[in-house]
């Protein structure tokens, strides 16, 4: 645990007076407030810290104890009994309103509850019920899993919460999980925690919302004459007819063969097919007389 | 709508210590929806979140509610271009990876 200079979280001197504390505190404030700053884990340490500066500067009890004790803070319990002793007084927390800081509880430091106990925690008895804060949290999902409805427990403070995601999930796709953030301040409600699914493609497919794309080589000989192919989609082998004369970079749609459509059973997307006819090579020189032959027949 | 979602603005303002005054401004401003059902003012509990929201903006600080109308439509703003950013990510990947 360290020392903790307040005057420098605010940018202040050791004399500025409650006025240019309040200034200095606001304007800071304003820049790191979480709400203004969402998502964002370092504005949100930053402004804990900005409003412990506060909760102590602005007070000028406190204030006083944290000038005459501050850098002596592991002795100041022993300097404040060794006071109260002498001269009987008390040193309480003034009940004040500060900032609402429902945020992670309105947390303070070691530094801070060292040196000022649960009495620094005054404004607390004023503060109104607030809903806890807001989790966000990343799910890493294979494109293949999506596919289905499924269920799967994740590990939340320590509880294991069974959650089920719907098959055709998006990637960068939110869902809620209400009363799974932050406990509430004063009794007020559990935050909610969303996760954000973050789909790795561990297919050959590309996906486009509920749609899908894939490529297949067919031989050449296929591709003039015309036949049959079997192709893999995530639900299975298919058959294709190919078409006799098929061109290079056909594409043909199979309908209902794409990714099943969110929240939406029994609804799927469509799988596009791009056809590569590979030409042989190594030819045989049998081969190649007949594709010679083939070609005169051709330019005659 | 089932009303075991609907909380009673009556509570919400005696729980928070704010004037009622406070949420019909905010709706005037078309920055909260209230639920009129015979003749109590509810609010849904999905609004609750972004209540809360314009009160610490509010009260922490000091934020008029100009201030509070701009913010939010920066906010939304922000969310919806980190939507549109992940979106874009997605369709570079895909392509990407071929």
């Amino acid at each position: 645990m360290d020392f903790v200079d307040y005057y420098k979280v605010l940018g202040v001197d050791k004399n500025a007076s409650q006025d240019d504390i309040k200034k200095a505190y606001r304007k800071l404030a304003r820049k790191h407030h979480p709400d203004l700053n969402p998502n964002n884990k370092e504005a949100h340490k930053l402004f804990q810290q900005i409003n412990e500066a506060n909760e102590v500067l602005s007070d000028p009890e406190k204030r006083k104890k944290y000038d005459e004790y501050g850098k002596e803070w592991k002795h100041a319990e022993q300097f404040e009994k060794a006071k109260q002793s002498s001269s009987h007084q008390h040193f309480g927390g003034t009940e004040r309103q500060g900032f609402s800081g429902d945020f992670e509880g309105g947390e303070f430091s070691d530094f801070f509850e060292s040196l000022f106990g649960n009495m620094g925690r005054g404004r607390k008895s004023t503060q109104s019920k607030f809903r806890g804060q807001d989790y966000q949290a990343e799910l890493q999902l294979n494109l293949s899993d999506a596919y289905t409805t499924h269920q799967q427990t994740l590990t939340i403070d320590g509880k294991n919460v069974r959650i089920t995601i719907p098959a055709g999930i998006e990637n960068g796709q939110k869902i809620k999980l209400k009363g799974y953030g932050a406990p509430g301040v004063n009794g007020g409600p559990n935050g909610d925690l969303f996760i954000t699914f973050n789909i790795i493609n561990n297919t050959k497919f590309r996906r486009d919302m509920n749609d899908l794309y894939t490529s297949v080589d067919i031989d050449l000989y296929t591709a003039v004459l015309g036949g049959e192919i079997t192709i893999d989609t995530l639900n299975g082998k298919v058959k294709l007819k190919v078409n006799p004369e098929t061109q290079n970079g056909t594409k043909i749609r199979l309908k209902g063969k794409g990714f099943p459509v969110y929240k939406n059973e029994g609804h799927f997307g469509d799988l596009f097919v791009t056809y590569n006819i590979k030409t042989p090579t190594h030819l045989s020189q049998k081969e190649k007389d007949l594709f010679t032959e083939l070609s005169r027949l051709r330019t005659k | 709508m089932q009303s075991e979602n609907l909380i009673p603005l009556k509570n919400f303002c005696l729980s928070h210590e704010l004037k009622f005054s406070f949420i019909e401004t905010l709706q005037h401003y078309g920055l909260v929806e209230v639920t009129n059902v015979e003749h109590i003012s509810f609010i849904h509990d999905s609004e609750l979140p972004k209540l809360e929201q314009l009160v610490r903006l509010y009260r922490d600080l000091d934020i008029n509610f100009e201030g509070m109308e701009v913010i939010t439509n920066l906010l939304r703003q922000m969310e919806e271009m980190h939507d549109e950013i992940i979106r874009l990510k997605n369709k570079l990947a895909a392509y990407e990876n071929g």
